[in-house]
């Protein structure tokens, strides 16, 4: 068992509160983590200035290879955690562990992280538009002949972390090369990733007061909230809606992805079949950017059956098992309470579970002490059932019947959209929506992703702001 | 003065353990004698005892005797006439009436005459002279308004010869802003009590002494050092506290982070049952806080969860169950909404307390704590 301390600016601080992290199959303690309160992340922001001091002591470029460096650490090195140490295969099973996603899952999201810390060059200089990066650091410089000026907003992002996904560490992975210092409240069940880069970096020769790690209930994700001048938060819908037009707190939920099919192409929708089930299965279906909804003006009834008849032949597999592609889902109670609430929603006419006749037994599934919930096709014979734009943390996916003309304006907001059409007036239409944040056109799985694009939102925008700067002789 | 660090206590001897017993056993008897006497009794247990057909002050005659009276109903302190609970031999005299809860709802109220000068004389004995000395001036930085604790510490002030000064801080509004969720007025309404505080510490009053609590401590020592001092620097020497979130972990973080070598003295109390003092607590106890009643006024046991008539081993977890003995007030086994383990006597409090206390976890998902 691990014993995993506070890290108060790179500082460990054990806390005499302490929290146990649990195998969710198993229930044995993995891991105890120490709690930190408000009052000290209160005091210890005061010190935010100086995270940022100390990486502004070496070059942006200079630390793009060190992050380089520190993803094949994170990759291959076997690295201090807590009191003890993890080989990579040992930070899987962790991983995998307390959040209840296979092992497979878990390497291909280290994979991720690996690749954004390898390809950290490309990645700033195609979210700063190539801006020199002497800019960032000196706050002001000339591009071609202009004075330009990037001001820091804040200097350290404070991250109130999920346990639900690990891919969404890749997002404030470039903040360190940005020489921002970093404020993590990590999830309850994933506490891993944070603390395995947070010693690859040092490892890799960042400074450790870069980074502060405090784990612990809401109201830690609070205080972090309220001390850091920029954060981003990962939450449900009324976290969302709290943080509505924050300037200070970026909030991140449920994706609510969607594929639409153009009428030029819907005829031939067998074809993009392995984009559809891909895009809402991928990764156990956890993230914002898988689909939820498939929407179509005909045809939807056949697509529906036929993702079900593919989506039904996924089952839980042993989490260590290669091929596993679905994760357990680890608080007590929520598959009972989502099984429960899709029931409910399937008594609304004009609503079927296409999967229920592919499936063997209930959706709900309790593997001793893991719990599943089964892969689920629900079809709408319109947009106006509240199950089509609903979102679960497992492949669930609507598809929708609807007209083309009144697709647009039916989707409500929408992270990854990937419409397949090749209508010129559609792809404008989808375009200009403002609800849409991600835009593919093309047979494009939502899942992709391009790291040299932002998401949800460019990373520079939030932390710095263009302003004017004048210089003159003195 | 030194650095406001405690020093470790030793445990009661079991002569001045069972000394303890006799006094309370003796207590018992006095207390009961005088609320269920007719010429001198308190209405609302003289009405009690002709429905239930037993005469308590033939069956009472030691502390475990009090069972008989089954669990003390808290609904019974809802609502008027406060009347019924004045003892007739103290009918006429000057009456207090103090309410606890009433965020919804009525509130529960507990007349009052003189007990709480009586308990806060009496926790004043207790207070180190070094850190809290006779003559210096308070702060009460703690809840204001129909709250027993405003004027106790008022009183207290005036007890050692002092001066108390106060905010204003609504407990109730607090507790409805955050059953709201409307965080940034929660903030703003602590800024605004810390604000007062700020501005009685800085006007010159020599104030040396203060009552508050962790939440209230912390974001006054933060924004003391905000603005460059700190509260040993703002003038503080002692301060007694109080609230179920003096966890051990927060009372190290003061120590160790917020405090300046000020001199912090956690309290367990609340409107029924008057006030208990804590045995010394430091590194050598890993910051652990022990309450202990001031018996025989009052008496706190660690009850089992399922049987309130059960006391649980020293050591062992159990709901805190009170006991309120005063001649102005009768409280037989009041079941607090708080739970903790039961601790050993101690030297200086011969007498069962209480560590770890929290919310009671039958109550805990529906309790708000830690409102000031």
């Amino acid at each position: 068992m691990l014993n995993l301390p506070i890290l108060r600016w790179g500082q460990p601080y054990t806390s005499m509160d302490v929290d146990e992290v649990r195998h969710f199959a198993t229930g044995e303690v993995i891991a105890r983590i120490s709690r930190a309160n408000g009052g000290m992340i209160q005091r210890d922001i005061r010190k935010a200035q100086a995270a940022r001091d100390a990486l502004r002591r070496f070059p942006i470029d200079d630390l793009i290879e060190r992050v380089k460096h520190a993803g094949e650490l994170y990759m291959t090195a076997t690295l201090a955690m807590g009191d003890g140490t993890q080989t990579p295969d040992e930070f899987v099973a962790a991983q995998s562990a307390s959040t209840g996603m296979p092992e497979a899952m878990c390497r291909a999201n280290m994979k991720k992280s690996a690749f954004v810390l390898a390809e950290m060059r490309a990645i700033l200089t195609a979210l700063t538009r190539r801006l020199d990066f002497t800019v960032l650091t000196d706050g002001w410089g000339i591009e071609n002949g202009v004075p330009v000026s990037y001001q820091a907003q804040a200097p350290a992002l404070g991250l109130v972390l999920p346990s639900n996904t690990s891919g969404v560490h890749t997002l404030w992975l470039p903040v360190i090369p940005l020489q921002i210092g970093l404020v993590l409240k990590p999830g309850p069940q994933e506490p891993w990733t944070p603390y395995r880069i947070a010693e690859a970096f040092a490892q890799a020769g960042i400074p450790r007061e870069a980074m502060s790690i405090y784990p612990g209930g809401p109201d830690v994700g609070a205080s972090v909230l309220d001390a850091c001048g920029r954060n981003l938060i990962f939450g449900g819908e009324a976290t969302i809606e709290r943080y509505k037009g924050s300037a200070r707190v970026q909030a991140h939920g449920p994706g609510f992805s969607k594929i639409l099919l153009g009428d030029d192409q819907v005829d031939h929708w067998e074809k993009y079949l392995d984009v559809l089930v891909d895009s809402v299965c991928a990764s156990g279906g956890r993230g914002c950017i898988n689909a939820s909804g498939v929407w179509a003006s005909r045809h939807t009834r056949e697509i529906a059956d036929a993702m079900a008849q593919r989506m039904a032949a996924i089952r839980p597999l042993p989490f260590d098992h290669p091929d596993a592609a679905l994760a357990a889902m680890t608080v007590p109670g929520v598959a009972e309470a989502v099984d429960k609430a899709i029931d409910a929603d399937l008594t609304v006419p004009g609503v079927t579970d296409v999967t229920a006749k592919y499936r063997t037994g209930a959706r709900f599934v309790q593997d001793g002490p893991a719990n599943y919930l089964l892969p689920t096709v629900v079809h709408c014979a319109s947009p106006e059932p509240a199950i089509a734009k609903k979102e679960y943390m497992f492949p669930f996916v609507t598809v929708v019947e609807c007209p083309e003309a009144k697709m647009v304006e039916s989707i409500g907001p929408t992270l990854v959209c990937s419409a397949i059409t090749g209508n010129a007036a559609f792809m404008r239409q989808l375009t200009d929506a403002t609800h849409i944040d991600r835009l593919n056109i093309g047979p494009v799985r939502t899942m992709a992703l391009n790291w040299l694009q932002p998401h949800e939102g460019n990373l520079i925008d939030f932390l710095f702001r263009a302003r004017a700067y004048q210089t003159a002789p003195l | 003065m030194s650095s406001g660090m405690q020093t470790p206590g030793q445990p009661a001897t079991d002569a001045q353990v069972a000394a303890a017993k006799t006094a309370l056993d003796a207590h018992v008897r006095d207390t009961i004698q005088w609320h269920f006497n007719p010429e001198t009794g308190t209405p609302f247990w003289l009405d009690f005892v002709a429905k239930q057909g037993w005469d308590p002050r033939k069956d009472v005659k030691t502390f475990e005797d009090l069972v008989r009276f089954g669990e003390f109903q808290d609904e019974w302190l809802r609502g008027g006439p406060v009347q019924r609970w004045i003892p007739k031999g103290l009918a006429g005299q000057p009456a207090y009436v103090f309410e606890t809860g009433g965020t919804t709802g009525i509130p529960k109220s507990r007349v009052a005459i003189a007990d709480f000068r009586t308990d806060y004389e009496l926790f004043s004995d207790t207070l180190p002279e070094e850190y809290f000395p006779k003559g210096a001036n308070w702060l009460m930085l703690g809840p204001s308004g129909p709250r027993r604790l405003r004027l106790s510490v008022e009183h207290l002030a005036q007890y050692r010869g002092g001066i108390c000064f106060c905010v204003d801080l609504d407990p109730r509004w607090v507790i409805k802003l955050i059953k709201k969720g409307w965080t940034e007025h929660l903030e703003a309404y602590k800024d605004h009590v810390i604000e007062q505080a700020v501005s009685i510490l800085s006007a010159g009053h020599d104030i040396k002494c203060m009552f508050t609590t962790p939440k209230l401590l912390e974001a006054l020592a933060l924004r003391l050092e905000k603005d460059g001092t700190s509260i040993r620097k703002a003038g503080i020497t002692g301060i007694f506290g109080g609230g179920t979130e003096f966890t051990p972990q927060w009372n190290r973080f003061a120590h160790e982070e917020l405090l300046d070598g000020a001199y912090l003295t956690p309290t367990y109390g609340n409107t029924l049952m008057g006030l208990a003092a804590s045995s010394p607590t430091g590194p050598f106890n890993n910051y652990k806080i022990s309450y202990y009643a001031p018996q025989p006024r009052a008496v706190v046991q660690v009850v089992d969860f399922d049987d309130a008539n059960k006391l649980v081993g020293v050591g062992e977890t159990g709901r805190v169950k009170l006991t309120t003995l005063t001649r102005e007030f009768f409280v037989p086994g009041f079941l607090e909404r708080d739970e903790g383990e039961r601790e050993a006597p101690y030297e200086k409090y011969p007498w069962d307390g209480v560590s770890g206390v929290r919310p009671y976890r039958g109550f805990a998902s529906s309790t708000t704590v830690g409102v000031y």
